[in-house]
Parts: structure tokens; C-alpha cells; sequence
């Protein structure tokens, strides 16, 4: 153990030298330092992703797609750089598989009106797991509303691990998609996703993937886990706001009908008959973000130069130390004991409602998530209308976690537990 | 510290932890559900008005520490008070929360007796709707009406 020592201190992240990449980071919080703790619901971002933002906009900015003047050339090389960045990141096998959205969100909905309009039909199954954001949720009812498909939910342990049996017992041959999460977004359950795509594959199942709180956290390979969508959001990834990525498997994309139309997707338009762009423009109508995908070519830039051995060393170290000093505390309450966690602690301190909490650690320049974190249903299945949530990113280190502890200290004092 | 101290105060903390008139009248005349979507605040108040006056009120549901003392200690303030009356106090509530003008707003919540404790909640601008979640669902029961108020 004591020679594994000086090896494990080598790839120790340089967090100092990172938040110094992270202009936010200079300025207090109510006159305190920041401790940011809530990157699960949105990073903050590199000085590389503004000025890459900037950089277009200074010398390269055009519409994309479009022009035959140099400009817009540069533009659209830029744009589409950036999805060859996006293919290797998740290591797809082609670029047009990449199909840039808004976010997760628009990811899902995406394929739920275009994937779920088209194939599925009353009566057919839907199987996702008691532990999805809303998200992946609500645009299966939409479709249960609108097409009648049903809506199958794979229960979870009171650990808040997917309960692997069940789960399995709940795929039939009405089952016509399985969406599952990554990591789950409020609890920090690492879905053995590799298995339940096995397991799909064998009953010839195609899989979502929502990938959004696995994507900061560690390399991905949709190749390997042979799953057929994976979904992603720029801004959990240290990326701007508003742009997102829906992988698809060619084939299943090629098949699907486009779900927007308007420009960009087209390749002609007549009154009588339009035909459609190829992949993956077909599934991109309009002017795209092309600011944000700039950006989020930046924030995964930024993301490899650190590495992905690095960061998981580094946080696995972080959340077992977070998770060491929160359950000293008396009356904490730690929300899922997954064996395999990445990047949050759900958790309650005695009978104070998270939003207290959430307001108390704020005077110290401690920001937590405090609510039901858009994932209700795994709220019931602890009988919690919320809970507090602390998340961490390459930025933060254990002095963010002893912050975070001292101020819970305040919290108990203030309620007197 | 000193702001938090104003937020939390002793008052707050005691009708927090030992809610009054908590739980609900059967066959109330007025009754009405509010939730706070943000947080998950919840709260459903029912009355009875006799004779034009409040008779009796509760309110049950759990929220934040603010919220579920803001529900009990205007239970405590509008007993016996008549219809009219109420309504003047949530209005005086409501503007000592949310007017900018930090006089006028403590003028109007020092006419509330007991309920100047939530003063400090003004410093707290994302936990006014907290206080002021309860006051919402009591007149809406009083306007008699069936959708459930959000805060948002
Ligand atoms: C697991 C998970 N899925 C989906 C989403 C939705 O992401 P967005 O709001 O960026 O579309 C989130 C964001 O909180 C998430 O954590």
C-alpha cells in the first residue's frame, strides 16, 4: 500500500491550477470562497470554453451550411469539427451518428417522438427504472398519452441499486425500448449498464442510454457498450447551456422519419414533395447552436488534457473521503448506498427540510442542490420530498468537503440537533 | 450569522418543530391545497367561518422550516378574526415580504403582531414564496378555489 503511495499522488488533479482555469472561482460568494458543490445540475465552465466562444465569434462567425464565401466555410469546418470531437469522445463509429440538440432533454424527446411515433404502437412497451430524471419520464407518457404505448417501471433497492431480477422479468415481447440512465442523477447509482444491454441484446431490445451525469465523470464508449442512443448536455460537461448530443446507431437513425422541419434538414423543397437532408442534418432543422457547439468542442478539449484516468482517480478519492466525513456527522442521513457511485451524496440531516439547509450553507459560499433534483419518483421511493445534494467536478477538492461539513455543523447548531 | 439568526428565528424554529393547529377539520366550510413546485413545499389549510369569523383553522402538509411556521403562526393570528380582516392581514404580509420599500414593508408587517418574525425572510428572496405559501392557500380557500395554488 505505502508503494502505491507516491504513484497515486502523481495523478492527484492539480485543483488549485484547475480552478485557476475557472475565472468564477475568483470572486466570493457573500465574502466567502466559493465551494461549489453543485455541478450535477450544471458545471461551471473553463476560461477555454468562453474564449473558444469568443474566438469564433471574433473571427470565424457565419451562418454554417450555408454561404459560399470563406467565412462561412471557416464556420461550418469549426461546427463540424466539433462532432468529430463529440464521435471520438464517445468513440462512435461514424460522425454522422452525432446529432446535435439542445440537451439531454431534447435528446429524448427527440427520439420518443421520432424513434417512438414511428415504431412503436398501441400496447407496446416502454421499460425505464424507478430511479430516471423526468426527463425520461415525461416524453413516455407523452407517448403513452398520445399512442397508447405502455409504460414499464424496473424497481430499485433500497440502496437505490436497479434491481437486476426485476428488471429482467419486466422485459417481455411487448418490451420495444429500454431507457435507462447512466448515473443516476439524484441517488449517484452507476447502472451496470453494460449488463442490461446484454441483456437487451439478447431479446433484441434496443437501449437508451441517458448519459448525462456519466459523461463528466468517465470515458464512454458507445461501441463497446453496443448501446443504440446515448444522450448527453453540454453544460454537465463544462460546456455552455443549450447544446446537447443524441448518438444514434446509424441504421436506426437512417430508419427513423426527421422529427423538426425547416431548413438544414432538407436537401429540396417543393410544394409537392420535400426530400429529406442525410444524417445527421436530417435530425438538425434550423440555424444550430453553433456558439454552444464551439463551446462544448472547448469543454471536451478541456475535459481530455485532464484525462479521464485522472478525474476518475481523483473524484473516486474525493467521494470516498466526502462520504468517510458526512457520515460522522450525527443525524445524517446518507440517501442510496450504491456500491458503485459517481459524482453526488444525496442526503437529510435530522428532520431539517433541505431548502433550510440549502439557505444556511449558502451564507458560507457553499452551494448544494436542495429539492427533488426532477427525479420525484425516486424522492417517493425513500418517502422524501427532497433531499440536499452535494455533487462534485474536477474543481473540487477535500477542503470543499470539510466547508461542506463545518457548514452542516452551522445547520445543526441553528436547528439544535 | 446575524442574517441567518434573523431568518431562523427562535419563534420560527419553535412553531416549526411544534407546528400549531396542525392536522384538519372535518367538513370544513373553506378548504384549499397550495404547493411550492420548486421545493416541494406543501400545504392544505381547512376553515370553518361562523357567524362571519374564523371558528376554526389548520393546515397540514411539510415543507421548510419557514413554511410550516409561517402556516402555524398565521393559523394562530387569524382565529377569531372575520373574513375581512384576514384578507387585510395577508395583504399586509404579503407586502411586508415582497415591497421594495424596506420601511413601508416594516411598517406593514409591525401590524402583525407576532408575524414581524418574518422581517428577516425579506434579506431571503428566494424563501419569500416559502412564507408566503400558506397565506396563498388561506385565501384561496377563502375564494374558494379548487385547483391547487402553486407559488410559481
Ligand atoms: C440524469 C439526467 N438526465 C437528464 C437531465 C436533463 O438534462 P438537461 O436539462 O440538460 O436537458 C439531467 C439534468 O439534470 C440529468 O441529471
Amino acid at each position: 500500500m505505502t508503494a502505491m503511495q507516491p504513484l497515486t499522488n502523481l495523478r492527484e488533479l492539480d485543483v488549485a491550477r484547475i480552478r485557476q482555469d475557472f475565472p468564477i472561482f475568483s470572486q466570493p460568494v457573500h465574502g466567502k470562497r466559493l465551494v461549489f458543490l453543485d455541478s450535477a445540475a450544471s458545471a461551471q465552465k473553463p476560461r477555454s470554453v468562453m474564449e473558444a466562444e469568443r474566438g469564433i465569434y471574433e473571427t470565424a462567425y457565419a451562418n454554417v451550411h450555408r454561404g459560399v464565401y470563406s467565412l462561412s466555410q471557416r464556420a461550418t469546418s469549426e461546427f463540424e469539427a466539433v462532432r468529430e470531437k463529440v464521435r471520438r469522445l464517445l468513440n462512435a463509429r461514424e460522425t454522422r451518428e452525432i446529432v446535435f440538440v439542445r440537451g439531454a432533454t431534447e435528446a429524448i424527446n427527440l427520439v420518443a417522438q421520432s424513434f417512438g411515433r414511428a415504431f412503436l404502437s398501441a400496447g407496446d412497451e416502454v421499460l425505464i427504472s424507478h430511479m430516471e430524471h423526468h426527463s425520461n419520464i415525461v416524453p413516455w407518457q407523452m407517448l403513452r398519452e398520445e399512442k397508447g404505448v405502455q409504460l414499464r417501471v424496473a424497481p430499485i433497492d433500497d440502496a437505490g441499486e436497479l434491481d437486476l431480477e426485476t428488471f429482467e422479468k419486466l422485459i417481455g415481447p411487448r418490451t420495444k425500448l429500454i431507457a435507462l440512465t447512466h448515473v443516476a442523477n439524484a441517488l449517484g447509482t452507476v447502472v451496470p449498464i453494460e449488463r442490461v444491454i446484454r441483456l437487451a441484446k439478447e431479446h433484441g431490445i434496443p437501449v437508451l442510454v441517458d448519459g448525462c451525469q456519466a459523461v463528466p465523470h468517465q470515458a464512454v464508449d458507445v461501441q463497446a457498450l453496443d448501446c443504440d442512443f446515448y444522450v448527453l448536455s453540454g453544460h454537465k460537461l463544462y460546456g455552455p447551456t443549450g447544446i446537447g448530443v443524441l448518438y444514434g446507431k446509424a441504421e436506426l437513425l437512417q430508419a427513423m422519419p426527421p422529427w423538426q422541419g425547416g431548413g438544414d434538414m432538407i436537401r429540396s423543397v417543393t410544394f409537392e414533395k420535400t426530400e429529406y437532408n442525410e444524417l445527421p442534418w436530417k435530425f438538425e432543422a434550423g440555424t444550430p447552436h453553433i456558439i454552444g457547439a464551439i463551446g462544448l468542442g472547448a469543454a471536451i478539449d478541456y475535459v481530455q488534457s485532464i484525462g479521464y484516468d485522472a478525474i476518475g482517480v481523483h473524484e473516486d478519492a474525493l467521494l470516498a473521503y466526502a462520504l468517510r466525513e458526512l457520515s460522522k456527522i450525527n443525524s445524517l442521513r446518507i440517501i442510496g448506498q450504491p456500491r458503485h457511485r459517481s459524482g453526488v451524496i444525496s442526503f437529510a440531516l435530522g428532520d431539517v427540510h433541505p431548502h433550510d439547509i440549502g439557505t444556511i450553507l449558502d451564507q458560507d459560499g457553499i452551494c448544494v442542490r436542495a429539492g427533488h433534483h426532477c427525479a420525484q419518483p425516486t424522492m417517493d421511493r425513500f418517502g422524501v420530498s427532497a433531499t440536499a445534494r452535494a455533487s462534485f467536478g474536477i474543481y473540487n477538492d477535500r477542503d470543499d468537503v470539510d466547508a461542506l461539513v463545518a457548514g452542516l455543523g452551522k445547520v445543526q447548531e441553528m436547528f439544535r440537533l | 450569522m446575524n442574517e441567518l439568526r434573523d431568518l431562523y428565528q427562535e419563534v420560527v424554529l419553535d412553531h416549526a418543530r411544534r407546528p400549531r393547529n396542525f392536522g384538519a377539520i372535518h367538513g370544513p366550510s373553506h378548504r384549499a391545497a397550495g404547493h411550492n413546485p420548486l421545493c416541494g413545499d406543501k400545504v392544505t389549510v381547512t376553515l370553518t367561518i361562523a357567524d362571519g369569523r374564523v371558528a376554526d383553522v389548520r393546515f397540514e402538509g411539510g415543507g421548510c422550516a419557514i413554511s410550516m411556521a409561517s402556516a402555524s403562526l398565521m393559523t394562530e393570528a387569524i382565529m377569531g378574526k372575520t373574513e375581512v380582516e384576514v384578507r387585510a392581514m395577508f395583504e399586509e404580509f404579503h407586502a411586508g415580504l415582497t415591497v421594495t420599500d424596506e420601511g413601508a414593508a416594516l411598517s406593514a408587517l409591525a401590524e402583525l403582531d407576532k408575524l414581524a418574525v418574518f422581517a428577516g425572510v425579506r434579506e431571503f428572496p428566494v424563501r419569500v414564496k416559502c412564507a408566503t405559501l400558506p397565506w396563498h392557500t388561506l385565501v384561496a380557500a377563502l375564494d374558494h378555489v379548487s385547483e391547487p395554488v402553486k407559488t410559481e
